[in-house]
């Protein structure tokens, strides 16, 4: 009996105390102090016993229900109106949005100039983009926006571009309202040896399209970075970039290069004095000068003679060819001519300029072009750079081309940019993603008053994941009146409708005879809409309400076709969404003895145009042909009831920067004048044929380049004419003669 | 026997005792001894945070400087250069403040939902516990509700503490108080996120238009909101809180309307577009419930700044509307396409997945965009942050997106795979010099056993020609992004193909100019789906659709030979090398899969012929292979298991198109001159 209770006390005991060493974690302490540091633990947010007990970090009633102080919008608004105005500016603030009402109320102003002011050639022509942009007004009561017509591009004191007494004159201007609904352009701003961004006047509730700009001076969704280009920039069109070929490896000759001054003393020497560092003369090229300034003797050191004679052996130009990156550090200023330059040269711009609020940063995303580096860190830059994979650099490089093209290559672009981004911000329920901002063809192109939905637009189907839609409308051009039934239009009505993928067909009625009854047309298995063209031509690519589909079949009435070579085409076309596909081809051609464009219809290996007499395309190319034009070229049009297809040719290949396409097709089209049209063909007729030779280098001026590209090469189905069943061929019809 | 047990039971005692008093000394011990990471074992509790006792004379840190950007105020020095463009994350550990009365500074102490941020990043792998390699800093210090720090809440829209310099991760800043480039906006979390579990609908039209479910709206909107239902009718619903019910979790759960009680937050579910007024606050958990509930919000607050709309594309998934326009947001909301909406529904409800679901993922955004400052040229592309899934799965950003058509020089290299039949390859080499384009040719000698014949047999031509001894005989070597190929344009070519003709070969070099990011070859082959077996058809059969074209001849770019080498999905390149087949049908899917895009055929004007198979009806390849490579192809190889890359992009067959010469007149002579033949082993 005693010996069991002794074991039970002993056992009690020994529990007791196993109990205490866990609980106590002492053996934690113990397993501590023997490992040495096993505590260096993995977690060191610890997984708290009680986490689940912790309390909510704001009750239902605080995130739900809250009443604020009862202040009312309307006095809200009020209040904010007179605490956020200048430097701190918001577009809620000191924008005027009633000047902007409706669809078409985005018009801009243009200050008349005076003819006693010197206007810089850089401000002439921006002067002269906003003038020729579908925007602007002549009349000051309409505008929502006004630009001065006083030059405040070059604010340097000592320069000689600048403009004095600014300040009194602007104030002079009636509609002035302490700048609210003006937009000032500048270049440069202040002057040695600080460049401050101070602009000399008070720019008041005006937004600052400013280049160099300072993050801390910009006013976030206000201001608008813009890039510094040359006098020399071209105002329209504009060079294309300079990228040919994905060469693979992408690699080029230098890997950095840098070539520029070296400011001994002031503002920015900090970063261009160490620039020399990274040079090693074999793939990095960073070389500097002291060259530069009156007195640069003044201010030489050591290492300037060595420099300067290093500088001297390499060019410019070659470098910015030879180099897959090229350093864009601050000089005085933020911004420099050189992030333009390696942009164009498709040299991707390793950035050292801290604080540059970067052009157009509102709907741009910089670093799918750029690599931002930072001042601080010059000498980590040859590391990052070599660190930069095959893809990537193959993806920066080709985003450099895209943004070139899209926004910086001309005077125009960059105006008009500035101008849509003002746009997207006044109308921001219809306004561009930065989807559509940030991928071909780019924001200049798509205009969100179309659609805001990306599907409805030939450019982003890949992107999406999706397919274009299966159906097409077929919009045939009536120009001669309704007389029997065995007029071609009922014929191709017929061929037409026979189409599976053929949704409706609307007849643009363009004769001087009102358009027949409903009962004259043929019965069809697809809807049939009849449209008043207004007798012009250019109404042929309206954009009708009655399109639906995305493809659109653009017919003559006289168009001789098979259905099976609509469907064949209809496939192509869902394989090249963005192009024109169609049958006959002609060309332009550049002719060296007029110095003009010619125009040709013979049959060469080459072609650059399709007509659209019958031809496939995107229905937005309608809304782009009738909306993004100016109303000159269309006017054009009408006036001689020609060209049109011409216009559509250029626009669409401005826009893919491709050539369109052509497809088999059985039988030449118009290829002899057909006996039973009651009217003479206007193809015919030689006078048509200068008129087309004019309308190509009219539209070439108005664009300011040659969009039109060569192709070689026409698709054929892939049985087509191979020794095989034909049968087994999916468009036979296409082969027999 | 009695003294006996007494000193046995003293002895127990005493042993007891000593133990106790030896448990209580470690206990008690006081904690500075011991190593600090010591006390952050886990499974403790909170309150075992130590005291720190903040005398009233401590500096008061300066209060936020609004001119703040990262290249200002942020240390990059502590981040520097790092292989992995990771940033390094500190977390202070946990201390309760008092001030010298003993008094807790903030009446809460750690909230559950800072605690769960702060356990994720101390999951992830932006986490370091050594400060000394730490690039950026947490503090323990929960502040994500102001009001628990002080007494009468402000409505600031911006943290209202002195921080010095700290970057801010805030929920509600207006244009004023947010640094661009330097805060980070982020969501306010709702607590529902967690309570409630709304499957994802599909997206499509929904019971009502639009739903106002927001309890504390200024009386002057809320009017305007009654006037527009008074309008539009049944398909405006206007919630308000429920009067019958008390305020606490019930009534967050309800809303009334006329009477009628709906559940919130599955009401959300039956509308197309949900508003989100600003209140009190200019952030609103609302935006987060009706996220999830993948409702398009109508965002209307002036001044705010969108949560991660650094890298969000808001204006896919939400309308921002002018408070000012109110009256007009019915007007507006119409005008939107169908699509559209459904497309902001999906993007809604991925936003909420993706950003807004829990504290875990706002807290690893956060540091995520933060990262991509840092190291911007490692930074999330746009479509990676603001495309779901299912978008991902389906869709193509193309490598070679530029539309560029390369100049004409300097021409294509031409790659021909040879084994060891030396007189068909060099009647093969001799065509192919004919080609005017053609810049280089490159002999890829995959004989282990023998050695490629002396240099003085070779043919003489007028480029340059290159043989490349390879280690192994394998069929991927064919795609080996050779340095001796300096042209972008390849044409690969098996060293039995000598039927195209010259013309014909610079026929395909011009349209592959057109096409640069396509396959251009000539023979075409069919894959279909085939249901009834449910396996990958492959048929050489003439057929109306090609979406392949073989590699025995076809121009591609470069680019694709170092993707097939370096970047293809899955074991295929393995596969294909052990079973010596298939490799085009790789190169093929490779192509597709990553442009999107069919390949192109050229026609051929003689028929393909192999010479040495006996072929039937044109093919190209005999019989006996054919059924080879049917058999081998529809073997579960990794083609057709549908490895996790590889996926349905590759079942679109795409119309293969093929282009026609319009007339066939020599267009083009190119001048050449150099000739060498060098050899050398790979």
């Amino acid at each position: 009996m005693q010996a069991r209770k002794k074991y039970v006390l002993l056992g009690l005991c020994t529990c007791c105390w196993l109990l205490l060493f866990y609980w106590g974690g002492l053996h934690e302490r113990i397993l501590g102090l023997v490992t040495h540091r096993r505590a260096e633990v993995l977690r060191p947010w610890p997984d708290w016993l009680d986490r689940a007990l912790l309390p909510a970090y704001a009750s239902y009633a605080e995130l739900q229900s809250m009443e604020g102080p009862g202040e009312s919008p309307a006095l809200r608004l009020q209040a904010w109106n007179s605490i956020y105005k200048d430097s701190h500016c918001r577009m809620e603030t000191c924008f005027d949005f009633s000047h902007c009402h409706g669809h078409d109320g985005f018009r801009v102003y243009v200050y008349p100039t005076e003819k006693s002011d010197r206007i810089s050639e850089s401000y002439r022509k921006i002067l002269a983009s906003v003038a020729e942009s579908r925007y602007y007004t002549s009349d000051p009561r309409e505008a929502c926006l006004f630009v001065l017509g006083i030059d405040t591009l070059d604010r340097d004191q000592l320069s000689a571009q600048f403009v004095p007494n600014v300040d009194e004159r602007i104030r002079g201007y009636p509609l002035w309202n302490d700048g609210r609904n003006h937009v000032v352009f500048n270049l440069y701003s202040g002057t040695w040896p600080n460049y401050t961004e101070d602009l000399g006047f008070n720019i008041g509730q005006a937004i600052l399209a400013k280049a160099s700009l300072n993050t801390e001076h910009f006013r976030p969704g206000f201001d608008i970075s813009i890039p510094l280009f040359s006098k020399e920039h071209p105002q329209k069109g504009g060079e294309r970039g300079w990228l040919l070929r994905n060469t693979m490896p992408p690699k080029r000759k230098y890997l950095l290069m840098f070539k520029g001054k070296r400011y001994l003393t002031g503002i920015g020497s900090d970063t261009r004095n160490a620039l020399h560092h990274i040079h090693n003369g074999k793939d990095i090229i960073s070389l500097t000068t002291c060259r530069h300034g009156k007195d640069w003797e003044k201010h030489k050191d050591a290492r300037c003679d060595h420099d300067n004679e290093e500088y001297e052996r390499f060019d410019y130009q070659e470098l910015l060819h030879n180099s897959t990156f090229c350093l864009v550090p601050r000089g005085r200023r933020l911004g420099s001519f050189r992030f333009l330059e390696s942009l164009q040269a498709a040299c991707i711009p390793v950035l050292l300029s801290n604080g540059w609020e970067l052009p157009f940063s509102d709907v741009i995303q910089w670093n799918q072009a750029v690599i931002e580096g930072d001042e601080r860190l010059l000498l980590q830059v040859p590391s990052t750079v070599r660190a930069v994979g095959t893809d990537r650099v193959l993806a920066l490089r080709q985003r450099t081309q895209m943004l070139w093209e899209a926004y910086f290559s001309s005077v125009d672009k960059i105006v008009l940019t500035t101008l849509e981004i003002i746009k997207d911000r006044v109308y921001s329920h219809i306004s561009r993603n930065k989807l559509m901002w940030n991928s071909l063809p780019g924001g200049l192109l798509v205009m969100p008053e179309y659609s805001i939905h990306l599907a409805h637009y030939p450019f982003y189907y890949l992107n999406l994941g999706v397919t274009p839609g299966q159906e097409f409308t077929a919009i045939i051009h009536a120009t001669s009146p309704l007389v029997s039934q065995s007029q071609p239009i009922m014929k191709l009505l017929q061929v037409v409708s026979k189409s599976k993928y053929c949704s409706q067909i609307v007849i643009l009625w363009n004769s001087e005879k009102p358009p027949p009854h409903r009962s004259k047309w043929p019965p069809m298995p697809v809807p049939l809409v009849v449209t008043d063209g207004k007798r012009k031509t250019s109404s042929r690519f309206l954009p009708h309400v009655a399109i639906e589909t995305e493809a659109v079949l653009s017919l003559d009435e006289d168009s001789v076709l098979l259905t099976s070579e609509v469907n064949f085409a209809f496939h192509v076309w869902r394989s090249f969404p963005e192009r024109i596909v169609g049958y006959p081809p002609r060309s332009h051609f550049w002719d060296p003895v007029k110095k003009i464009w010619g125009y040709t219809s013979k049959w060469t290996n080459e072609y650059s145009i399709v007509l659209t007499g019958a031809a496939f395309y995107h229905r937005y190319y309608h809304y782009l042909f009738s909306h993004y034009l100016p109303p000159s070229l269309r006017a054009l049009v009408d006036r001689i009831s020609n060209c049109e297809d011409i216009l559509m040719n250029f626009l669409v290949s401005s826009v893919t920067h491709l050539p369109p396409i052509k497809v088999a097709q059985r039988k030449q089209y118009k290829e002899m004048p057909n006996p039973q049209s009651t009217n003479m063909a206007p193809w015919a007729n030689p006078e048509h044929f200068t008129q087309r030779q004019e309308c190509i280098n009219t539209f070439a001026s108005w664009f300011g380049y040659m969009p039109l590209v060569h192709s070689q090469l026409r698709l054929d189905p892939v049985l087509f004419k191979d020794h095989v069943s034909v049968l087994r061929k999916k468009y036979k019809d296409l082969e027999r003669a | 026997m009695k003294t006996k047990h007494r000193i046995y039971y003293i002895t127990l005692f005493s042993v007891v005792l000593l133990g106790l008093i030896a448990t209580g000394m470690f206990q008690f011990w006081p904690h500075s001894i011991e190593a600090s990471p010591e006390w952050t074992l886990d499974r403790r509790s909170v309150h075992d945070a130590p005291l720190v006792k903040l005398p009233t004379s401590s500096p008061i840190p300066e209060r936020g400087d609004l001119s703040c950007r990262m290249h200002t105020c942020f240390d990059v020095y502590r981040c520097g250069y790092n292989p992995k463009n990771r940033i390094k994350v500190y977390i202070y550990p946990l201390q309760r403040f008092v001030d010298e009365v003993g008094v807790p500074i903030s009446s809460n102490g750690l909230s559950r939902e800072y605690n769960e941020l702060l356990s994720a990043v101390s999951d992830s792998d932006f986490y370091t516990d050594d400060v000394t390699r730490a690039c950026l800093f947490i503090p323990s210090i929960d502040v994500l509700n102001q009001n628990s720090l002080r007494g009468p809440p402000d409505y600031n829209t911006a943290l209202d503490v002195p921080r010095d310099r700290a970057l801010l991760a805030g929920g509600g800043f207006s244009t004023w108080t947010y640094r661009q480039g330097y805060d980070v906006s982020i969501p306010v979390y709702s607590p529902l996120s967690a309570e409630v579990d709304l499957p994802e609908r599909q997206p499509g039209p929904r019971r009502y238009f639009i739903l106002s479910s927001q309890t504390a709206v200024h009386r002057e909107y809320r009017s305007e909101l009654e006037r527009l239902k008074e309008e539009n009718g049944e398909s405006i619903l206007l919630l308000d809180k429920c009067s019958n019910l008390s305020q606490g979790v019930a009534s967050a759960r309800k809303r009334c309307s006329k009477g009628q009680t709906y559940d919130y937050p599955q009401i959300l579910q039956e509308s197309s577009f949900c508003v989100v007024l600003r209140g009190a606050r200019l952030g609103q958990s609302a935006l987060s419930d009706v996220l999830q509930a993948g409702c398009v919000p109508v965002i209307m607050a002036d001044s705010y700044i969108l949560p991660f709309s650094e890298v969000l594309d808001w204006k896919r998934a939400s309308v921002v509307i002018p408070e000012e326009k109110l009256p007009e947001m019915y007007t507006i909301l119409k005008s939107i396409p169908h699509r559209q909406v459904e497309e902001m529904q999906r993007q809604a409800r991925w936003f909420w997945d993706a950003y807004f679901s829990s504290m875990k993922a706002i807290g690893l955004t956060t540091l995520q965009i933060i990262n991509d400052r840092i190291y911007p040229y490692a930074a999330r592309t746009y479509e990676r942050w603001n495309n779901p899934p299912v978008v991902k799965w389906s869709s193509v950003n193309s490598p070679l997106f530029l539309p560029l058509i390369p100049p004409r020089s300097p021409g294509f290299t031409a790659v021909v795979l040879t084994y060891d039949r030396v007189e068909s390859l060099f009647r093969v080499i001799t065509e192919i010099s004919k080609v005017p384009s053609l810049a280089k040719l490159l002999v890829v000698w995959n004989n282990q056993n023998k050695s490629p014949p002396e240099e003085s047999h070779w043919p003489k031509i007028a480029v340059p020609l290159k043989v490349v001894r390879t280690k192994e005989n394998k069929l991927s070597n064919r795609f080996f992004p050779f340095d001796e190929i300096e042209t972008e344009a390849v044409l690969a070519i098996d060293d039995d193909i000598i039927m195209l003709t010259s013309d014909e070969l610079q026929f395909g070099y011009e349209v592959w100019r057109e096409f640069p990011d396509r396959l251009v070859g000539y023979p075409g082959r069919l894959h279909l789906w085939d249901h009834e077996m449910g396996k990958w058809k492959y048929e050489s059969e003439w057929t109306n659709e090609v979406s392949m074209v073989l590699t025995g001849a076809a121009f591609y770019h470069k680019y694709f030979n170092y993707l097939y080498t370096y970047k293809m999905p899955g074991d295929i390149k393995n596969w294909v090398d052990a079973h010596m087949n298939c490799e085009d049908i790789a190169m093929n899917f490779l192509v597709a899969n990553i442009t999107g895009k069919a390949p192109i055929k050229v026609t051929p004007r003689k028929k393909f012929k192999c010479p040495e198979c006996t072929a039937i009806d044109g093919l190209s390849l005999d019989q006996t292979h054919m059924v080879e490579r049917v058999w081998l192809c529809r073997r579960r190889s990794p083609l057709t298991g549908g490895s996790a890359e590889i996926d349905e992009v590759f079942l679109v067959t795409r119309l293969a198109l093929k282009p026609f010469p319009a007339v066939n007149d020599r267009l083009y002579t190119a001048p050449r001159n150099a000739s060498a033949l060098t050899v050398h082993v790979q």
